[in-house]
């Protein structure tokens, strides 16, 4: 799956935000490192105010301001051989926390997108499905036909009837469904990398599965790169290659899934899992 | 077998729309009946339609000898109650200009129970210490809190007119898996200490599983699948039970693959 398994397509070091005051501040990620390698689906697992979400939005240079302020590290994004025009010259080992607004404007979207827990407040609900994600496209993508692009989008998240779906406005459609726009809005510029922070936690486990299935599915026919947050080890031991476990602001564990779930060595780690509601005791 | 709960054949329509479609179960003293299945399925208009919140089209439900659904004034307070809900978004469920502790002791005024204000102060802060929280914290406001302690406060006031049966709707689908196991935790103690029934309405079997002695399987408005948590959760019957099973994120299936 990898092409250069050296060469991470993001590499975070040392990360530290911080939130209040700068005497007392509260250290929500406190000296973070991941990578995460080109098709790869890394998932960082922890709980609300574990600092996983904070570090996501970082990747990107989104963490609310002036509230919280990166106060340390480097969020490395590597250029990849897929070539995106003119532009790609500027991606060459890009250097995230000192990219002007101009700049990171360019990454976002195009390099890295986000799809949230809750679709039904990330879409505006006065425009059409259709119209927000062909928005993307209009601003990003010069010269594509954005009709033709919203359609060949959605019939690529699995909505059945793309026409009909990019005309809808979002309470007509399904939690589901709504989740698959957002991915479709979040594809629309060929991101490398997909941020899926909780994205199935609002959906029922039917529904969370085709949405996971989905994302694996992507993986695979893109090449997408996914950061998945989550709180849910089942869905990490399910779909993630490595994963790394956050609490307090600190990665405390981190390996391959199957590593980590089944030999978990710090104590934060067998808490978690000792959480999860199993479907067949096991002795 | 006496049943607290019986519930026969009861049908809820919106306009055309027929949202449950003659269901029958029962529920004894006590236990916990998991109900489960996908939104729109039926289940929450059901538990809805156990507390008389929700009109039934036909059908009967019966509370400890009561028909519920005829109940009127002064009968169906009194059935409130001993009839209590829980609900999956608890901030949506609590008064955001109301001190937790007002929204707890307005319950108990509104019933006429505990007596003076102070009493009824004191009844809260009781309730508090049950349900995990500090008592101290009754002044504070919904926002002050995070999610599971919300559940708590949300529970703590269902509680609070000592009920016998608690309808829970998805009451841990929206906290962190480890405040779940929490939360799982104390209902489970508070129905071992007061012999509470549960009906517990879900959506994930892994959760159901843990709370519940018997399941009830929801599709499309009907129960298709009952029976004791391991008959359903471990030789699944029905189509659509197997489905549910398969779709849940299992850390164990996961790796024995």
């Amino acid at each position: 799956m990898t092409t250069q398994p050296e060469q991470p397509l993001v590499d975070v070091q040392s990360l530290s935000v911080h939130f209040g005051s700068v005497a007392e501040p509260v250290r929500a990620v406190d000296g973070v490192d991941f990578q995460i390698f080109s098709g790869e689906i890394v998932a960082l697992v922890g709980e609300s105010g574990s600092g996983k979400s904070i570090s996501a939005l970082a990747l990107a240079k989104l963490v609310p301001e002036p509230a919280g302020r990166i106060v340390g590290g480097s969020v490395r994004f590597q250029s990849l051989e897929k070539q995106k025009g003119a532009g790609s010259a500027c991606f060459q080992g890009l250097e995230v926390l000192k990219l002007k607004s101009s700049e990171l404007r360019k990454l976002r979207g195009a390099r890295i997108a986000y799809i949230f827990q809750e679709p039904a407040t990330s879409l505006n609900p006065v425009f059409t499905i259709g119209w927000q994600i062909g928005e993307a496209i209009r601003l990003h993508r010069k010269g594509v036909h954005v009709k033709q692009e919203v359609e060949k989008l959605l019939t690529s998240v699995g909505l059945p009837d793309p026409a009909r779906a990019a005309q809808a406005y979002p309470h007509e459609l399904s939690g589901g469904m709504q989740q698959r726009a957002m991915i479709a809005m979040a594809l629309a510029c060929n991101p490398d990398l997909l941020v899926a922070d909780e994205p199935t936690t609002a959906l029922d486990v039917t529904v969370q599965k085709q949405i996971l299935d989905l994302l694996v599915e992507l993986r695979k026919t893109r090449g997408l790169s996914i950061l998945l947050i989550t709180h849910n080890l089942g869905i990490v031991a399910n779909v993630a290659d490595r994963v790394y476990v956050m609490n307090n602001g600190k990665i405390v564990e981190s390996g391959d899934t199957r590593t980590v779930l089944l030999t978990p060595q710090h104590d934060y780690t067998k808490k978690l899992l000792k959480a999860v509601p199993r479907l067949h005791k096991t002795a | 077998m006496n049943n607290l709960l019986t519930v026969e054949k009861v049908r809820v329509c919106y306009g055309e729309l027929e949202a449950v479609r003659g269901v029958s179960l029962s529920l004894a003293a006590g236990e916990t009946l998991g109900l489960v299945g996908e939104s729109g399925c039926g289940k929450s208009s059901l538990g809805r339609a156990i507390l008389a919140l929700e009109r039934i089209a036909s059908g009967k439900i019966e509370f400890n000898g009561t028909v519920v659904s005829s109940l009127k004034g002064a009968a169906l307070k009194q059935f409130r109650r001993q009839a209590q809900m829980v609900f999956q978004d608890p901030f949506g469920s609590l008064n955001p200009r109301l001190s937790v502790g007002a929204a707890i002791e307005e319950v108990l005024f509104v019933h006429g129970i505990g007596g003076s204000r102070a009493a009824r102060r004191e009844r809260a802060a009781a309730l508090f210490e049950d349900v995990g929280l500090e008592p101290d914290w009754l002044s504070r406001y919904p926002h002050e809190f995070s999610g599971g302690q919300r559940q708590r406060i949300g529970i703590a006031r269902a509680l609070s007119l000592e009920p016998k049966l608690l309808v829970a709707d998805e009451p841990v689908s929206a906290l962190d898996v480890s405040v779940q196991a929490d939360i799982i935790q104390l209902l489970k103690r508070i129905q071992r200490d007061r012999g509470l029934a549960y009906l517990f309405v879900g959506h994930d079997l892994a959760v159901v599983r843990e709370m519940s002695n018997r399941i009830a399987v929801m599709y499309k408005g009907e129960i298709v699948e009952t029976g004791t948590t391991d008959q359903v959760c471990d030789n699944p019957q029905h189509a659509y039970t197997q489905k549910l099973l398969s779709a849940v994120p299992d850390i164990d299936k996961a790796f024995a693959q």
